[in-house]
């Protein structure tokens, strides 16, 4: 499917991208045809972004060559991608609140001469007539929505020339009419010979609005179809691959009962999109509960709302249910009422040294950050935290020159993970939840706190596992909640599920509201 | 990674942290290096031997008996102010607002001695001084915390704000208490009776400057290394969210280290207008409260660092205003070598913070310029 001819508008050829031991990307080739509209599909960490940040110039391959219109090119940087025509809209608006939009398409232009507004409005209004926009030029970005701004993100790439476009999850912060509204301009795009690549992992927008598929898995490309060919399960299989063994041992729970029951849970993140929709569910004793979804689908905000860090919509409710005395009702407190209440609850974090621990202490000060105010005496005790920090560093075989002198920040990533899950679990939790806590960990950790998990859950502790690889959820947790755009999409048993039946949760929202 | 590109000459990587010892190996070698810069750059301008002004440097910080005890109190002064900065930087909340709470500190003291004087034991009338300055400096500092907490207002623009709101009412003050009429000054207070004047301790005037910042040096040193209040700042000041995870509330802890703050400045000012100047003006904080910051974080908040800090800012005042009368040189001159020492001192952090690699042999260290 080689393409020399001039309706290749971009073709990449074994692009390879390395990031210290990681690969990104493994040799892809990939191309784009002119008026066409282009999917690329993946799980989180396949790579995706990676790749187009190569064809936008933020990122220099490391091997590979690239052609645009058949011609081979350097893309060096962002202004070489845009002299290319090659436009990125990021997930991540890169505006200027204060600015107008057409200040903001003005913006880095480098024209010469005076700044003519009047021209530029008269532009950017010539563009939106074309292809769909509303724009208001004289529009401030801070009051526009989320929805505006992408679309201004749109027409300043447009602005500029740019013939391919490249978006990155669009619709990720898109209501379902806005994302229709999206689509409609995009087909308007395509007519006008625009080339479009459309990163997503929504299977059900693939299906809807691209040409070809192209799908990437753990940085290799798998394959590109057209889309009229295909179908989601073929896509989910190609994405996910097939399942590995891992050996990851299981036992079985032991006399399950309700320690955490969440019903009609709803909260909404800092931009005041929904984060979490109505989410029900329980969380047993003895029992791993793993989270599967792709990133950003409400699952540090399911978390945050039980550890009392989140603020939920009324109607919410979280029950802490002790084997013995009266049962908790969580929402509206605060983590240390929460903890006063003797509710042992452990939480691990996503964010390790943002979150669950100062980077600037030692080891022996940061065993101290949850119960620092225990005691009547104004000092802090520092001799029971640094035989708490001998016990974590010895039995989690933690590597670092001394418990209470090297500030924390300096132990590798796998080391500071061992210290916050050692604290979380010394500290004898009826409930422990972890966010990604194998990620970025090398093999052989990983095991370790796995091993630890088990031995949490042998022990009689409700876990929840919020994971992002399938295989270890697969093969770890005993019932497994798939969360989709912040709703629960099912609960399936852990043990007799597959890889694919989970993929297909994760990406496909059962009862979609179109 | 076959680039074509070339690696560049000198590339830049964070340090992993450096044995103390060799951190101040670097510090003293960067004196040493801006000493010698300001040599040629004396001897190229002045025409004079840099060893004769160095030693006129000296002798004007510890020439005599009475400069040294001058330089002590000065000293004092700034360090007793870095040290009530230290708890709100260390929370990375930006007091620029120690001019303030010095000048509504030393107002409350001079009012004190004016009106109390003469009424009150000096025992009673000291404790009552220092009382009322805390008080006052505590709630100088209280104010944009408590805004900060519940309308996430700019500190540094507050504070900084509120240094004027407090010279305008020392202004006032001044006015009110003007002394001899006509001479818009309150001139020295109590001058016969030295009602609420430092008493003597073993017989120097200054030894009890000396006292009471050091027992304020060595309890903040406690206060924020030992106590739950300090581990609470710590982590006030590296996360707010893990001060959330924690159980912290972070406008709780805004406002009592803001109030612990505004007091050792507000103690600073009683001692500066009780154990030093006796008399108050618009000018007795004179931009030590801004000069303060420079010590706390060359410091790194560690109060017995900022001890040699302090000693050192005051003596290269010293002696630049005695190089500058002996020699008949402008105060800028002085300055001028006041300001190259500085930017070698803060130089040198960087070489303590990063490596130099340069391309070729491979990793090779430079300590400093």
């Amino acid at each position: 499917m080689t393409c020399l001819d001039r309706s290749c508008a971009i073709r990449m050829e074994n692009i390879t991208k390395v990031f210290g031991s990681v690969v990104a990307n493994n040799k892809v080739s990939l191309e784009i045809n002119k008026g066409e509209i282009l999917s690329l599909l993946g799980e989180n960490g396949s790579g995706k972004t990676t790749l187009m940040n190569m064809l936008s110039g933020i990122y220099y391959p490391d091997d590979g060559q690239i052609y645009v219109n058949g011609e081979p090119v350097t893309i060096r940087s962002p202004k070489d991608a845009f002299d290319l025509g090659i436009g990125m809209i990021h997930q991540h608006f890169k505006l200027v609140d204060v600015f107008t939009a057409a200040e903001n398409i003005a913006l880095g232009l480098n024209e010469k001469g005076k700044l003519d507004k009047k021209a530029i409005a008269a532009r950017v209004k010539e563009i939106c007539d074309k292809y769909g926009f509303d724009v208001d030029p004289d529009q401030k970005v801070y009051d526009m929505s989320v929805s505006q701004k992408q679309t201004l993100e749109i027409v300043k790439v447009l602005y500029r020339g740019a013939d391919v476009l490249i978006l990155d999850e669009p619709t990720a912060v898109l209501t379902p009419q806005e994302a229709n509204k999206l689509f409609a301009v995009m087909r308007n795009m395509k007519k006008d010979n625009k080339s479009i690549i459309i990163i997503t992992h929504k299977l059900h927008e693939v299906m809807d609005i691209s040409d070809r598929v192209a799908v990437l898995r753990k940085g290799e490309f798998v394959g590109a179809l057209d889309t009229s060919k295909t179908n989601p399960q073929e896509l989910t299989d190609m994405m996910v691959g097939h399942a590995v063994e891992l050996n990851i041992d299981r036992p079985d729970p032991v006399d399950p009962q309700v320690r955490i029951m969440v019903e009609n849970l709803t909260c909404y993140n800092s931009d005041g999109i929904k984060a979490l929709d109505n989410v029900s569910f329980e969380a047993r004793s003895g029992e791993i509960l793993g989270i599967a979804g792709i990133s950003g689908c409400g699952q540090k905000e399911l978390l945050e709302s039980i550890a009392g860090l989140q603020k939920t919509a009324s109607g919410s409710s979280i029950k802490y249910i002790p084997a013995e005395g009266e049962e908790v009702q969580l929402v509206g407190m605060s983590p240390l009422k929460i903890a006063r209440l003797g509710v042992a609850l452990s939480f691990v974090p996503e964010d390790r040294l943002g979150m669950g621990l100062v980077g600037d202490l030692n080891i022996a000060a940061n065993m101290l950050l949850k119960n620092y105010q225990s005691g009547s005496s104004p000092f802090t005790n520092k001799k029971s935290s640094k035989a708490l920090a001998e016990d974590v560093v010895h039995q989690l075989d933690v590597k670092a020159p001394d418990v209470d002198k090297i500030p924390i920040r300096r132990l590798s990533g796998g080391n500071v993970q061992k210290v916050l899950v050692g604290r979380e679990i010394a500290a004898n939790p009826n409930v422990l939840m972890t966010a990604y806590a194998v990620r970025g960990l090398d093999i052989n950790t990983s095991y370790a706190i796995y091993d630890l998990l088990n031995e949490q859950k042998k022990k009689g502790t409700a876990v929840i596992y919020v994971g992002e690889d399938l295989d270890v959820l697969l093969e770890l947790c005993d019932r497994i909640l798939v969360l989709c755009s912040g709703k629960v999409n099912g609960i399936v048993d852990g043990r007799s599920t597959t890889k694919e039946e989970v993929g297909l949760l994760m990406t496909n929202l059962v009862k979609e509201d179109e | 990674m076959q680039n074509k590109t070339k690696e560049p000459f000198v590339r830049l990587a964070k340090r992993d942290g450096m044995p103390t010892l060799k951190a101040w190996g670097i510090r003293l070698v960067s004196i040493v290096a801006a000493l010698i810069v300001c040599a040629f750059i004396i001897y190229a301008i002045v025409k004079l031997n840099p060893l004769k002004v160095y030693v006129s440097m000296f002798e004007g910080a510890f020439g005599t008996g009475k400069r040294t005890w001058v330089t002590i109190r000065d000293a004092m002064m700034l360090l007793c102010i870095g040290v009530g900065l230290a708890p709100a930087f260390k929370m990375k909340f930006w007091n620029i607002g120690a001019e303030g709470q010095i000048l509504v500190g030393g107002i409350a003291t001079a009012a004190c001695m004016i009106y109390a004087g003469d009424s009150i034991p000096t025992g009673a009338l000291l404790i009552l001084m220092a009382v009322v300055s805390i008080v006052a400096g505590a709630l100088w500092g209280l104010v944009p915390a408590l805004f900060k907490s519940k309308w996430d207002t700019n500190e540094t623009l507050f504070t900084l704000m509120m240094n004027y709101v407090a010279i305008q009412l020392t202004s006032y003050f001044v006015a009110l208490w003007e002394n001899p009429y006509g001479s818009n000054s309150v001139g020295i207070i109590n001058q016969m009776s030295r009602a609420g004047w430092f008493p003597e301790v073993f017989g120097q005037a200054y030894a009890l400057n000396v006292i009471l910042v050091m027992a304020l040096t060595i309890g903040m040193f406690i206060y924020l290394r030992y106590t739950k209040h300090g581990y609470e700042i710590t982590v006030v000041g590296d996360s707010h969210n893990t001060a959330r995870y924690a159980g912290i509330s972070v406008s709780k802890v805004y406002i009592r280290t803001m109030l612990v703050s505004g007091a050792v400045c507000g103690l600073a000012g009683f001692i500066a207008v009780s154990g030093a100047s006796h008399t108050i003006s618009t000018s007795t904080a004179g931009g030590r409260g801004f000069t303060a910051i420079i010590v706390a974080w060359l410091a790194k908040f560690n109060t017995f660092v900022m001890i040699l800090i302090s000693f050192l800012l005051v003596f290269l005042e010293k002696g630049a205003i005695q190089i500058a009368s002996q020699y008949n040189l402008s105060d800028y001159a002085s300055e001028m070598i006041m300001g190259i020492i500085l930017f070698f001192i803060l130089g040198s952090e960087f070489f303590i913070n990063y490596r130099l690699i340069f391309r070729k042999k491979g990793a090779k260290e430079d300590a400093a310029k």
